[in-house]
């Protein structure tokens, strides 16, 4: 039913991926530990050419990322390929003592004017029960690109925060939070 | 446990200003993962959305899943069209909704 992106290289500066999700996965997450779909992809030999190597967000090479998450991004993304980082920006803090309550702030530099603006913020945990946390909808009379809250974590994971601007450009960001106590309740 | 709201606007914005808004609701946020003692399942009861209205615009439509903390906290921004009111809709699994108005004074 789901189908198992295939990765094939058309040149050393084009890595391309068939599923734009997978590609921000393994541009976010590192391949460290291999999902479903890095194994299918294998032949595939990793690029040598350090400008195709694109500078990510520090990539959490240890972690896993559940089947709900891959679903979840790309329920959002669809086909497009995400831009990372700048300007979007979401903060949280490395060490969260208690997964039931930690701060998230996700905002983007974005003049929120009629032609230009941000659609919705997207909220996401890679290894929660469940991967879409929250999504918020705003218009150019926001003002501002940024929202705050509190989230829960059940574990240590990266948190992603997903931009949709008005000219259907993705932006894409990710942190790391290492976990004392999980939230979500027992399990 | 469900229902008390609490809001906070700045108290005399500028026309035009951009202003921060924080709006939080006591919700028990229950994830539908959790277990009571005898083993059953303690069904799942979330605020879904938060639905902010300004007059005839909805300045903030927001979705929330299982994985918000317990009694719901944003911060949005709006740049202020001028004196009005705003509204805050809760909704919860459980088909409750919690209206809040909060009225918005200019300088």
């Amino acid at each position: 039913m789901e189908q198992k992106p295939t990765l094939r290289i058309l040149s050393r500066r084009n890595l391309v991926v068939g599923g734009t999700a997978a590609a921000a996965l393994a541009a976010l997450l590192g391949t460290g530990r291999r999902s479903a779909w890095a194994d299918e992809a294998a032949p595939a030999p990793a690029p040598t050419d350090p400008a195709s190597a694109a500078p990510v967000a520090p990539p959490s090479a240890d972690l896993v990322h559940s089947a709900q998450f891959e679903k979840a991004l790309k329920a959002i993304l669809k086909e497009a390929t995400p831009t990372i980082g700048e300007p979007l920006t979401l903060e949280l803090p490395e060490l969260a003592e208690n997964g039931n309550v930690v701060p998230y702030k996700i905002a983007v530099e974005s003049p929120m004017i009629d032609t230009d603006y941000v659609r919705t913020l997207h909220l996401l945990s890679t290894s929660n029960p469940q991967a879409l946390v929250a999504s918020f909808h705003l218009i150019p009379a926001s003002g501002k690109a940024a929202v705050a809250g509190r989230m829960r974590l059940a574990r240590t994971q990266d948190v992603v925060a997903i931009a949709e601007r008005n000219d259907d450009v993705f932006l894409i960001a990710t942190r790391k939070v290492e976990v004392t106590i999980g939230g979500c309740g027992n399990e | 446990m469900t229902g008390t709201t609490r809001i906070k606007l700045p108290e005399k914005p500028a026309v035009g200003e951009v202003i921060e808004i924080r709006a939080l609701i006591n919700h028990v946020m229950e994830t539908g993962n959790r277990k009571d003692p005898e083993g059953n399942v303690i069904p799942r009861n979330i605020i879904k959305s938060l639905t902010v209205t300004f007059g005839s615009i909805t300045i903030l439509k927001a979705e929330f899943g299982p994985g918000i903390s317990s009694n719901p906290f944003v911060a949005f921004h709006m740049r202020v069209p001028g004196p009005g009111e705003l509204v805050f809709t809760w909704e919860d699994d459980a088909g409750q909704t919690t209206v809040e108005r909060s009225p918005l004074y200019v300088g």
